[in-house]
């Protein structure tokens, strides 16, 4: 088990200079600590699983270093960096029972056979594989699959880190939510380093105590669940996790205060005023909003039910501002003021947060 | 569905295949078997002769060479043709410029008109004169094919591998092309050996592909004819001289068309019992 740490790195598949455009991963530096629960959070095609690539080893960073503790690992293959990947497809060795499958990677290692058996049968009883153990693996379900993979990875007791693809795309939304749990019960157990790459907030908010959030090759914000929800770096961050996502407001700076449609609105202090010229917006949760006597008048226009509370959709002009209103409350019917509660509402200039970071971070 | 009326025209769809397949396999099967259970002096005169060419056949010591010969011919064929062909096709670049090149050089001998092929290994094999025969003679060895068995075979199996191996290396390329990438990641994440890679997910992989190849090279292989005739003709003596070429010895050196019927059907049974053989026996255990 170790730390592992990325610096100053950056990765394009097409070897030719290009524009900027051409770097898959832009440049990057994070760290992850020992025996962390962590989670990659971001669209399709945004770099996670570059990202993870380059941290299993199955790619070389065009630039950049990669450190597990204080060795730099850069240069070596996977399996010298002794790291566990499981993949978002299902990848089983169909002409090997389920037993061998899973006990590849130890043999491949030398491990003994009593010790290749006492760890095969305690993976298979956590991933209720042991009735399947001597059959064929090629005859297993997509999830069946996805199990052995998942299996496969976790079967290595000493290993650095368990990378994880989205490995649960294929597997049935019951057997999802078991899975997760299954891992999340494993990390508090083992302890080791786990990485967990989705594109699903649901999945990386309840896995990992860190989250990191990608767009375009590029780390928007690292974070826990409750930094991400409440202090979004990026306004990207803040409409992505949520849901619905925060609200974004076209804003103005004047008179040292932030302003919607000439309205002065209470929001976190920027370190600075903001750049002339770039473009303001005002974000805030619909968590964070609230009917008051006063504030930026709107209209209602929608209320959609949401189990223990309501979406309200509310227009001022063209703009959308939608709150959360708890069962039970009143909805007034037409027209109506809001506010926003300071401590949550954010000036972003150019999509990026004008306000301090939390416990001071840039 | 039963107030839909029947429609027959649609028969005339099936018409042409029917009458191509009819013409092309059928008729002159039947024509065969019609032989091989008759006797003829010419003039189109025939006598009915039940199995006795089939209990002649079976009985003869000559078709029981030239069946071993054909037997010997195909295992080494087979023998050296699929590892050999595997190995080039691992061996040939998955990307980049040099794979259009590899694929056409590959595919070049199977363009090749069979004849051609045999004249070609015919000239080149020369003792005398040909750029191989000569080559190995300067070099001392006593090489002849016309006139030694063992020469003769080396430069049959020789020509053969050459002929037909690409065929087998396309294959197994295709097979190795569709295998995705997520495979070898794994399998470098589990620390497998380039061995096990090999052994655990290239070769099942390659499973399909390999018994097309192994059923087509069988079959080829074993229904060889105008290679070996322009090569060797068959001899020197009747070294070389294989099921087929016996056959049409018979058929129209001899003119026996009653025997010559019965051993082509003969012939053609064990072609469909061996081609049977290694089919169920390379796909066995595969879940459908």
């Amino acid at each position: 088990m170790a730390r592992i740490r990325l610096q100053h790195l950056r990765h394009r598949y097409r070897t030719e200079a290009g524009g900027e455009g051409d770097w898959a991963l832009k440049q990057l530096d994070l760290e992850w600590a020992e025996g962390s629960a962590n989670a990659l959070l971001g669209p399709s095609g945004c770099g996670k699983t570059t990202l993870l690539n380059i941290i299993s080893g199955l790619l070389r960073p065009t630039e950049g270093t990669v450190r597990f503790g204080e060795q730099d690992v850069t240069a070596l293959p996977p399996d010298a960096r002794n790291i566990a990947q499981v993949f978002q497809f299902p990848v089983v060795y169909d002409t090997m029972s389920v037993y061998d499958n899973l006990a590849f990677p130890l043999r491949n290692r030398g491990l003994g056979r009593a010790a290749v058996h006492e760890r095969v049968r305690e993976i298979a009883a956590l991933l209720d594989l042991q009735e399947l153990l001597p059959q064929r693996a090629a005859g297993l379900t997509a999830d069946g699959k996805q199990k052995i993979s998942l299996g496969r990875g976790l079967v290595r007791a000493d290993v650095n880190a368990i990378l994880f693809d989205e490995p649960l795309t294929v597997i049935d939304p019951h057997l999802k939510w078991r899975l997760r749990s299954k891992l999340k019960e494993l990390h508090q157990r083992l302890r080791t380093t786990m990485i967990y790459v989705t594109h699903d907030q649901t999945e990386a908010l309840t896995f990992a105590d860190q989250v990191v959030v990608m767009n375009e090759g590029q780390v928007l914000q690292s974070g826990t669940p409750v930094e991400l929800f409440e202090r979004p770096r990026h306004t990207f961050v803040g409409h992505f996790i949520g849901s619905p996502g925060m609200n974004l407001l076209p804003a103005t700076w004047e008179a040292g205060a932030a302003r919607f449609d000439g309205l002065p609105v209470d929001c976190l202090p920027p370190r600075q005023p903001p750049r002339a010229g770039a473009r303001l917006e005002l974000g805030v949760r619909p968590e964070f909003v609230r009917f008051a006597a006063d504030g930026i008048p709107v209209q209602v226009t929608k209320i959609s039910d949401a189990g223990r509370h309501r979406v309200v959709e509310t227009r001022h002009g063209e703009t959308v501002i939608r709150l959360l209103v708890n069962e039970g409350e009143a909805v007034p019917a037409e027209r109506a003021h809001l506010r926003f509660d300071p401590a949550h509402t954010q000036l972003f200039a150019d999509g990026w947060t004008t306000a301090a970071g939390p416990g001071g971070a840039p | 569905m039963s107030d839909r009326t029947p429609n027959q025209k649609a028969w005339w769809l099936v018409l042409p295949v029917v009458v191509l397949v009819a013409f092309n396999a059928v008729v002159p099967l039947m024509t065969v078997v019609n032989y091989s259970v008759q006797e003829t002096f010419g003039d189109n005169v025939f006598f009915f002769e039940g199995v006795k060419w089939f209990r002649e056949v079976l009985h003869s010591e000559r078709f029981r060479l030239s069946l071993q010969r054909q037997l010997l011919f195909t295992g080494l064929v087979l023998a050296i043709q699929l590892p050999l062909g595997v190995a080039i096709a691992l061996a040939m670049p998955r990307k980049g410029p040099w794979v259009s090149v590899n694929l056409v050089l590959m595919a070049m001998p199977l363009l090749i008109p069979w004849n051609v092929v045999g004249a070609m290994w015919n000239i080149l094999a020369l003792p005398d004169i040909g750029l191989l025969g000569h080559t190995l003679n300067h070099l001392g060895f006593d090489y002849n094919y016309t006139r030694q068995p063992v020469a003769a075979w080396a430069t049959l199996v020789a020509m053969d591998v050459w002929h037909w191996t690409s065929l087998v290396v396309l294959l197994a390329y295709a097979g190795l092309s569709a295998i995705p990438d997520a495979y070898y990641q794994a399998a470098r994440i589990d620390g497998a050996s380039g061995w096990a890679v090999f052994r655990f997910i290239q070769l099942p992989k390659m499973k399909r592909v390999l018994t097309i190849a192994v059923l087509l090279r069988f079959m080829d292989s074993f229904n060889i004819y105008t290679e070996p005739i322009v090569l060797t003709g068959g001899g020197p003596g009747n070294a070389t001289t294989l099921l087929s070429i016996d056959l049409v010895k018979v058929a129209l050196g001899q003119f026996d068309l009653g025997p010559a019927a019965a051993m082509s059907l003969v012939y053609f049974l064990i072609i469909l019992l061996l081609s049977w053989v290694f089919y169920t026996t390379m796909t066995k255990g595969e879940v459908q």
